[in-house]
């Protein structure tokens, strides 16, 4: 069922690229969609009409994809509804915990050359197949 | 404060080409995701070229930006301070790794596959708020309200 597709695959890895540097040029911040959600629930003065717009954007380049290709990307999910639920807590609460998710340490923290992304995304990348092997070959 | 609507519509233009380039490499979907984590299967290498694609663009433009003295639109750059390698970074990290290896879905992912109206990410996203409204609280409760979260996203600005 899924298939490597390397040529789209760094396509959006080149425009996400782009959309981080910008984010850094223009704004001065990094693109970590954690943190920037996370950061509308303890809301400063100033500094939530930003993240609300960037969300926006999110969710205006997923539907602009959609209208091009004439259907959203694929979108699977195939964990049970307590996994999903249980994997949604444990994602938000994780990825505040450690101050980013794939995007804040993954791309923005490596590309600073941060210490504690380099650790971090190794622990999540390193966890995640641990976790996708014990579910799918284990049990 | 000034210069609030450039800014705006700079958030907004990131937002959309980081939402269309999440689409055409093919991570929003978890099925995906779960295929490049599941080095023990049927392994999908997709997710280090979208990686690798992203890094290609950002090691080098980042060194050019920090170069500068501030940003285009802002008056200084707003980065994470801290160096610790302490506790809450690396149970953090793992908690998420947990969550993402269960599903597939990491929060960029997530959130822009709302647009696909599928109850399953409806219910991801709100468990992921719930799971971020409650490390808010946990840690307003036990740092009395200090708000010393360095976050790689959401940092203190830091004029260079």
């Amino acid at each position: 069922m899924e298939h490597f597709t390397p040529v789209s695959g760094l396509v959006g890895g080149l425009l996400i690229g782009l959309a981080v540097t910008l984010m850094l040029l223009l704004n001065g911040r990094l693109a970590g969609v954690s943190g920037i959600v996370g950061g509308l629930l303890t809301p400063k003065a100033g500094d939530t009409g930003w993240r609300v717009i960037f969300i926006v954007g999110l969710l205006l380049g997923a539907l602009v994809y959609a209208l091009a290709a004439g259907a959203p990307a694929p979108v699977d999910v195939l964990a049970a509804p307590p996994a999903i639920l249980a994997g949604g807590l444990l994602v938000g609460f994780g990825t505040r915990m450690g101050s980013g998710c794939t995007s804040g340490h993954g791309l923005c923290g490596l590309a600073l050359f941060s210490r504690r992304s380099v650790i971090a995304t190794a622990l999540f990348f390193g966890v995640a197949m641990l976790t996708v092997f014990v579910a799918r070959h284990v049990f | 404060m000034a210069s609030g609507i450039p800014r705006t519509l700079a958030a907004l233009a990131c937002g959309l080409i980081f939402g269309l380039g999440l689409a055409i490499s093919g991570m929003m979907n978890p099925a995906k995701v779960v295929g490049f984590l599941d080095v023990a299967g049927n392994w999908d290498p997709t997710l280090a070229f979208v990686m690798g694609g992203a890094l290609l663009v950002t090691i080098p433009s980042y060194r050019v930006i920090l170069a500068r003295r501030r940003p285009v639109l802002a008056d200084g750059f707003s980065l994470p301070t801290k160096n610790s390698l302490d506790a809450p970074l690396i149970w953090g990290s793992a908690l998420f790794g947990v969550g993402w290896g269960l599903v597939g879905f990491c929060p960029g992912p997530a959130v822009a596959a709302i647009i696909t109206g599928l109850p399953a990410v409806f219910g991801f996203v709100a468990a992921m708020i719930a799971g971020m409204a409650l490390h808010a609280w946990l840690s307003g409760e036990l740092i009395l309200r200090k708000s010393s979260s360095s976050d790689t996203g959401d940092a203190t600005p830091n004029p260079r």
